[in-house]
């Protein structure tokens, strides 16, 4: 009696019930297929979050005020905004607290830091050819690597251009778009809420992450803008980038006890940092249990399925004590009943897993709700196993406890 | 003299317990030498089956000693007890016993592919023996395309196929016509007459006739054991027996 021999029987009895051995192995196949497609979509989710959170900047803190509307950029058009000053006795971010933060003694952590004022809806005009831009920057040139913004044609400005306030601009590709259609940008005239701008450079495209769209930006020297249009205010936020990945946490530790100092807190501080890091990991948990969830939903899904195998073991160990007593009858040790048996479920459960994992690796390669699956390898592992694992177990109650009958026990079964 | 082929001793069985206990067998001892042809007799009821099944090792007696081939069955462990219901016992049931959507040829390959027996041979021997019941013509037909008797004599091939020193069979014509019943005693009476020794359990006379030794059972017990040929000799046979 060999294995050859088992895997026949164990086959021969598959066949006998077509219909039922196609549904269980279709209950195993749903069951696995939801377990690796679910955590899939789960990590490819969590994967275009983070891409979303990284394309913001690599180890950046973001310092903004923490009082509303302070600052005063609000107004549409933006020209006319201006020194609305602090509200409470919570001080405004100034360009003096972005010098201080450059203090090597007091902030060895930070690697540059970018002052930022924004005008919201800017309108820009080239020609016969206008767009409400939804976002101007004004800022130093350390802004574009800090927030991970690459020049894909012509050049960034440079600090001459900031203190020589030069009235130059970068764009992004869909102001780009919106003034020039084709023609190269770079080099020509644009206005800016009625104030001149020279095109020096177009930003690489971001792409739009979730309602807003990253490339609708122009970014001008920090005092251009202030002059023609923001007014010498306070800064809507500061951009300090951090020397390294571990750095970013001493950076806010530093940076908070500069501001601190300046600002005179006490208590409670009259601005806040956004951590890059910390933004991730918390993204990251929460992506994480987004994950878990699904794979919970689909791990249920999964173990339906092997109860699915389970009844079928028991239905046929049943139906069949007959004919275990025939085979006892005749001589077959209780190894080749139950060999036979366990052979019968753990092909049904690995056919419906192989199935189920072709499903899936088919379904990977579409667009889910919006997103792109990501396989995660070890979900496939153990959506397989898990599978076989329940057809071995389940199947091999109900076969052990018939394979140690005595022949005439079985032969009796009705 | 060889030892007996088969030998129990004050052999008893018990089903059930306290008021709802049943003795189907009460001390039975019994030999039976090599080249014997022997059939059970008795009313319903009287344990003939309940001996049948312990002779071929399908069940255990509650007490009392048996022996195949001078080996203490009593004594085996399970695998043991597959080898041997494997090589030394054919058993022939009453109600065939075929196991459904397999070939005939199949079914009757099942001893031999459970005593470890090669794909050629198996078939060869397969063959072979249904050639023997009478069946060259059938081997592929599954057992609900076979009549009764056909079906008896697969299971008869079946139980030979791996030529056992034992050929039990409870009620082998019980449910076959006249016709049938014929064919299955001929085969019987022809392997008797090539030295293999049987034990048959039968209601009728006129099967009982066939043998060569006659024991019948009452409530459990052996009340008759009646030589009708010699041990040695052919079984006496009546050629085709008119009812
Ligand atoms: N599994 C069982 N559980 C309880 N009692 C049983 C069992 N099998 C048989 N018996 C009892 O044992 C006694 C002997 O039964 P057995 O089947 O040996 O009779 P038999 O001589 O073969 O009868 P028949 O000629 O009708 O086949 C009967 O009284 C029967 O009721
Ligand atoms: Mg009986």
């Amino acid at each position: 009696m060999n294995q050859v021999e088992i895997l026949r029987f164990a086959l021969r009895g598959l066949l006998a019930n077509k219909m039922r051995s196609a549904l269980t192995t279709l209950g195993i196949l749903i069951g696995v297929a939801a377990v690796i497609l679910l955590v899939a979509v789960g990590e490819g989710s969590s994967r275009s979050i983070q891409q979303n959170i990284q394309r913001l900047g690599a180890n950046t803190l973001t310092i903004s005020p923490s009082f509303s509307g302070g600052g005063g950029f609000g107004g549409p058009g933006g020209g006319g905004g201006g020194n609305t000053g602090p509200r409470t006795q919570a001080r405004p971010l100034t360009l003096a607290d972005a010098k201080a933060l450059t203090d090597r003694a007091a902030a060895p952590s930070v690697r540059s830091v970018s002052p930022v004022v924004t005008a919201g809806s800017a309108t820009a005009a080239y020609g016969a050819a206008s767009h409400s831009v939804a976002q101007l920057v004004g800022t130093y040139p350390s802004y574009f690597e800090a927030t991970n913004k690459p020049v894909e044609q012509g050049t960034y400005f440079f600090n001459d251009d900031v203190l020589a306030a030069r009235k130059v601009i970068v764009l992004g590709r869909t102001v780009v778009e919106e003034l020039f259609g084709t023609v190269d940008p770079v080099g020509k005239q644009v206005s800016v809420s009625g104030v001149p701008f020279t095109v020096v450079g177009v930003l690489k495209e971001a792409g739009s992450s979730g309602t807003q769209d990253a490339d609708d930006v122009a970014v001008a020297p920090l005092p251009a803008v202030q002059q023609s249009l923001s007014g010498f205010g306070s800064l809507s936020s500061i951009v300090v980038q951090a020397t390294g990945a571990a750095a970013t946490t001493t950076a806010q530790a530093e940076v908070t006890a500069v501001l601190n100092q300046r600002h005179g807190v006490t208590t409670s501080p009259d601005y806040r940092i956004l951590n890059q890091a910390t933004l991730q990991e918390t993204v990251s948990e929460a992506t994480g249990t987004f994950t878990v969830l699904l794979a919970a939903v689909a791990a249920i899904s999964l173990l339906v399925g092997g109860i699915g195998i389970t009844n079928i073991m028991l239905v046929t160990v049943t139906e069949r004590t007959r004919e275990i007593g025939i085979r006892k009858a005749v001589g077959a040790p209780r190894g080749a009943i139950l060999g036979q048996f366990l052979m019968e479920a753990t092909l049904l459960s690995l056919v419906g897993g192989l199935l189920g994992v072709l499903v899936a690796f088919a379904g990977t390669r579409f667009a889910i709700a919006g997103i792109q699956p990501v396989l995660v390898p070890s979900s496939v592992a153990l959506a397989l196993g898990v599978s076989v694992g329940i057809g071995l177990f389940f199947g091999g109650y109900p076969a052990n406890r018939a394979a140690g009958l005595r022949p005439i026990q079985a032969l009796r079964h009705e | 003299m060889t030892a007996p082929v088969l030998q129990v001793k004050d052999l008893v069985k018990e089903y059930g317990e306290g008021d709802a206990k049943v003795r189907a067998l009460r001390g039975v001892s019994l030999e039976v030498e090599r080249g014997d042809y022997v059939a059970v007799m008795g009313a319903s009821g009287s344990g003939k089956s309940t001996l049948m099944n312990i002779l071929g090792c399908l069940d255990v007696p509650t007490s009392g000693r048996y022996l195949i081939d001078g080996a203490d069955v009593g004594s085996l462990d399970e695998h043991r007890l597959a080898v041997l219901r494997n090589r030394r016992v054919g058993f022939v049931f009453q109600s065939f016993n075929l196991i459904p959507r397999m070939s005939a040829l199949a079914n009757v390959e099942l001893p031999l592919v459970y005593g470890g027996v090669g794909q050629a041979e198996r078939r060869a021997r397969a063959l072979e023996a249904l050639e023997r019941v009478g069946l060259a013509e059938r081997v592929h037909h599954e057992p609900n395309q076979l009549s009764g008797g056909q079906q008896q004599r697969v299971a008869v091939a079946r139980a030979l196929v791996t030529a056992p020193a034992l050929l039990l069979a409870d009620e082998p014509t019980g449910n076959l016509d006249t016709a049938s019943t014929r064919d299955v005693l001929r085969i019987l009476d022809e392997l008797s007459e090539s030295g293999r020794t049987i034990v048959l359990i039968t209601h009728e006379d006129d099967v009982a006739a066939h043998a060569k030794r006659v024991i019948r059972l009452v409530d459990g017990e052996i009340v008759e054991d009646r030589r009708q040929a010699p041990v040695g000799g052919p079984p006496p046979r009546r050629t085709g027996a008119a009812r």
